[in-house]
């Protein structure tokens, strides 16, 4: 069909094919050259840092460290979420609706503030520990809340809702008469469970368990505030950094990089072989639980366990109202103010973090909506040259732990390198912004693409089949397509961005210090208050940023006339 | 828990189910969704359910099922050893029935034989036996070649066989079948309806189906139970429920039935049409009429109690052909009479185009009538 003539025309034209180049030139730049320099820098005297890090006792622990935290957290978080989910989806009783409100609740604590909670209640002052110990009228803390087993423990409580939201998804696409079906031909709940129903949750268990892992190999503020003497890599790479052992500090991220791509591969390995589509309508059985026993012990259950769940959001509150310094060795703290709030208005250095978070994760995030939405319009839309190579590098940030991304940012833009194509940036405001952007690809990314597959893709060639300009087009048929996913993948990125500690820690400097970096320095002072003060700060930026973003959707829908379910209401 | 025993389908003595006055009840509906239905399946029989959607069948079924415990009212099964108990709280695991799913709720992750399989599985019956026994069935649907097949590159009345060939195989006490035609296209509907009631007797299970196609009740089973807004109607063969309907509303479900404001006399029943009346025997269902109901009473007439004449010697209602359609060997005339009425007619050899005006008159078979 005119190839001859249009030998030279890229398919999809020129404009898409300089597109694609500019978006496989950014991502080359910011998410493979310094990683792939972090690799190279391993290697700088050879096999000498590798050699190191093998004889490195505090290396094997600490690759030992990571391993056993990864596992025992997904472990963990299915032996909370899995029955979690069942008994939320498939029973009913007193106190289910409440219970299901606060599940998801943990997820909603940015990471070094859910970790902060945790020090506050269960930490060697903290104040459940206190509690017990005062009860039992011990003389020491009944625990120190420190070790491999404390970091499982935090991790289980707030990834379980990766775990949780994942099963009950895939529990509401289930077809309830397979297990009917099962319980028919005489098999026992056991077998239906492990011959049945698990087996058809498997994509389900295995994308939370891809979540779950690749957040606890990475994870960086629960071990470095709970590890006590124990190591994982993520914070061994910073301590090597400090030490002045960047070699070494490039093997530990090679190692850590390498591990969290394996273990990506095999799992999406395991949830891409067991996907079935269920055929049918499910019937949306919710047992009534009959037992007598179960009837008796679930509501106080579920009051303890709801408790149990708002326990960290009300801890932060609370004691972000304690005047710092005067909470010791009382089992609450003894004395209360509002000044904790009033000096991070008035005090110059401690209002400066909070302009620099919101300034830096706006910046990050409007990069992420322009970049993400022109990616996944690529791949989706269109067939310009490279665009596999697009939607893959667009991903990988995803597989690469923060610290990793932190440590090559600052290894490749430490210095002016037009030949290299390096620019400097380490140490000054922009590398956090950059780094904010690059870990939130692949979540804005994946979230448009998802939009843009549920447009008919003919609908742009209509579009333009009417006289309308690939601008029109895309203006006018392919942006309200992907508005929801935009929406809802910025939302995220902004909240992710804002609260954002892991790379923040390895990149700040005292002049663009974000809230996350400025609670850590807090609680070294024993500022308990204030600490706690910029975490509630941060918790109502996040809410602030969803609720705008449903705000902005719901103006969006109701702005083109379609009703919407809230608006009804 | 244990499991039902895997018996020995040539020695096996067919199982009578029984339902005594089951009730169930939804939270938030004011009416039961089944209403006091007693019911009772023979040994060897095949009963269809029928009722238009949402009348309580499918409840009623998984009542039997023992996926839905009654409010009230007890579910007895007399079983292989001609004991009989009452089964209403026991769990659908114990009871072994076999149940034939809608959807057919074929286990998508496993193939075709260890679909099959899974209740003999369940049964703790040894790997190399139980595929033995699963090939088998299959073999027994006319699927043996298809064993090692996934059950999703399976058409639909594959699938159907397939979930048959599972329930089937366990021998179960009592075979249970929701809507299992409903899913096929046309064609092939016509064709497993006889499968269907081909293997049922060749297995000589007790089964109890549900369905909203008359036809498909007709054409499997030998009793029919009519269900509307959960209470049972009428229990019949399909003769029964066709020529003597004790209800309008069985009358107009089953069959295709014209129905005409009849009086009942000793002589017979009268039907009139404007100034017309005509008389045929009456073949009353139910209470006899007494006088004081008497005119509230329709004539059910089907298309073959009526004929078209042409002579205008007797008394007869005249009608104008307002349609008609070829039912295989004759044409049926929609008549539109003088009152306004329409019937059909079976038009015997009749030749009359669209818009004619012809005389109707009683072909003189009893006629069925009910309660307006």
């Amino acid at each position: 069909m005119m190839r001859a003539a249009r030998l030279r025309r890229p398919p999809g034209g020129w404009a898409v094919a300089w597109t694609a180049f500019l978006l496989l030139a950014l991502l080359l730049w910011s998410v493979v050259y310094p990683n792939a320099a972090i690799i190279v820098g391993s290697f700088e005297r050879g096999l000498g840092d590798w050699r190191d890090f093998m004889a490195s006792p505090a290396d094997r622990e600490a690759l030992y460290g990571t391993v056993v935290v990864s596992i025992g957290s997904v472990i963990g978080a299915l032996l909370v979420g899995v029955p979690l989910a069942f008994l939320l989806t498939r029973t009913e009783f007193r106190g289910r609706r409440v219970l299901s409100g606060v599940a998801t609740l943990p997820a909603a604590l940015p990471p070094l503030v859910g970790v902060l909670a945790f020090l506050f209640l269960y930490g060697e002052s903290g104040v459940v520990t206190r509690a017990v110990q005062h009860v039992l009228g011990l003389k020491e803390a009944p625990w120190t809340f420190t070790g491999l087993s404390a970091v499982i423990f935090v991790h289980a409580y707030t990834m379980y809702v990766y775990v949780f939201l994942f099963v009950s998804a895939g529990l509401e696409r289930y077809d309830t008469t397979l297990d009917e079906a099962a319980a028919g031909l005489g098999a026992s709940r056991a077998l239906a469970l492990r011959r049945v129903t698990l087996p058809l949750l498997t994509p389900s268990l295995a994308g939370a368990m891809v979540l779950v892992f690749m957040s606890a190999l990475g994870s960086f503020s629960a071990p470095y505030i709970f590890g006590g003497g124990a190591r994982v890599l993520a914070t061994q790479i910073l301590v090597s950094k400090l030490n002045g052992a960047l070699g070494l500090a490039y093997v530990e991220t090679t190692v850590l990089a390498v591990t969290a791509v394996i273990a990506l591969l095999v799992l999406r390995r395991l949830q891409g072989s067991r996907r079935y589509t269920v055929a049918g309508k499910g019937r949306a059985t919710r047992a009534t639980l009959r037992s007598r026993v179960t009837r008796v012990l679930l509501p106080p259950l579920a009051i303890a366990l709801v408790v149990l769940l708002v326990l960290p959001h009300a801890m932060v509150i609370l004691v972000s109202f304690a005047r710092d310094g005067a909470w010791t060795t009382q089992v609450l703290p003894p004395e209360y103010t509002l000044d904790n709030y009033r000096r991070l208005g008035t005090e110059a250095s401690l209002w400066r973090p909070i302009t620099n978070s919101v300034s830096m994760s706006a910046i990050a995030t409007a990069a992420n909506a322009l970049v993400c939405f022109a990616i996944a319009y690529v791949v989706v839309l269109t067939r310009a040259p490279g665009k596999r190579a697009i939607a893959l590098l667009a991903q990988l940030p995803w597989a690469i732990p923060a610290t990793a991304i932190a440590l090559g940012l600052a290894a490749t833009f430490d210095r002016n390198d037009p030949a290299e194509l390096r620019v400097l940036l380490v140490g000054t405001f922009w590398i956090l912004p950059l780094a904010y952007f690059i870990r939130n690809i692949p979540l804005v990314t994946s979230a448009v693409e998802g939009s843009l597959r549920q447009m008919d893709p003919t609908l742009e060639d209509a579009a333009r089949g009417l006289g309308a300009s690939r601008w029109l087009a895309l203006r006018r048929v392919v942006l309200p397509a992907a508005r929801p996913g935009l929406v809802a993948g910025t939302m995220l990125a902004g909240v992710a961005a804002v609260g954002e500690f892991v790379a923040s820690v390895v990149l700040y400097t005292h002049a663009n210090r974000p809230i996350s970096v400025e609670i850590l320095s807090q609680i070294r002072n024993t500022a308990f208050g204030t600490a706690a003060a910029y975490s509630v700060l941060l918790i109502v930026l996040v809410l602030i940023i969803t609720v705008g973003a449903r705000w902005l959707e719901g103006r969006f829908i109701a702005g083109e006339g379609v009703p919407s379910a809230n608006q009804s209401q | 828990m244990s499991a039902p025993p895997a018996r020995d389908a040539t020695q096996r003595r067919a199982s009578a189910l029984v339902l005594d006055r089951v009730t169930r009840r939804y939270a938030g509906n004011a009416d039961p969704s089944v209403d006091a239905v007693s019911l009772s399946v023979a040994p060897g029989e095949l009963v269809a359910l029928v009722g238009a959607s949402g009348s309580g069948k499918t409840t009623t079924l998984r009542i039997a099922a023992g996926y839905e415990i009654p409010d009230s009212g007890r579910v007895m099964l007399t079983d292989e050893s001609g004991a009989t108990r009452d089964i209403t709280h026991e769990s659908p695991q114990r009871r072994g029935f076999g149940m034939v799913f809608q959807h057919y709720a074929l286990f998508p992750h496993m193939n075709v034989e260890s679909n099959v399989a899974f209740g003999l599985e369940a049964r703790g019956v040894g790997k190399r036996e139980r595929l033995e026994r699963a090939r088998d069935a299959l073999a027994g649907v006319g699927l043996g070649e298809k064993a090692g097949r996934q059950v999703q590159a399976l058409s639909g009345g594959e699938q159907q066989r397939v979930a048959l060939a599972r329930a089937l195989v366990i021998s179960p006490r009592v075979l249970l079948l929701d809507e299992p035609l409903s899913n096929l296209d046309p064609t092939l509907r016509q064709t497993m309806r006889d499968e269907l009631r081909a293997t049922l007797r060749r297995s000589g299970v007790t089964a109890l189906f549900v369905t909203h196609d008359q036809e498909d009740a007709f054409a499997v089973a030998d009793r029919i139970a009519m269900l509307s807004r959960g209470r049972l109607l009428q229990v019949g063969t399909p003769e029964e429920l066709y020529h003597s309907p004790t209800t309008r509303e069985v009358a107009e479900f089953v069959g295709r039935a014209s129905l005409l404001p009849a009086e009942q006399m000793s002589d017979g029943v009268w039907v009139t049409v404007g100034r017309v009346s005509l008389a045929a025997p009456a073949r009353v269902a139910g209470e006899p009429a007494s006088a004081a109901n008497a005119r509230d009473l329709v004539a059910v007439l089907r298309p073959e109690s009526l004929a078209l004449v042409d002579d205008d010697e007797q008394p007869a209602w005249e009608g104008r052909v307002v349609g008609r359609r070829f039912a295989g060997g004759h044409n049926v005339y929609q008549v539109r009479l003088e009152s306004g009425a329409t019937v059909e007619v079976m038009g015997n050899g009749f030749g009359a185009p669209e818009g004619e005006v012809v005389r109707v008159r009683l072909s003189g078979q009893p006629l069925a009538v009910v309660p307006a």
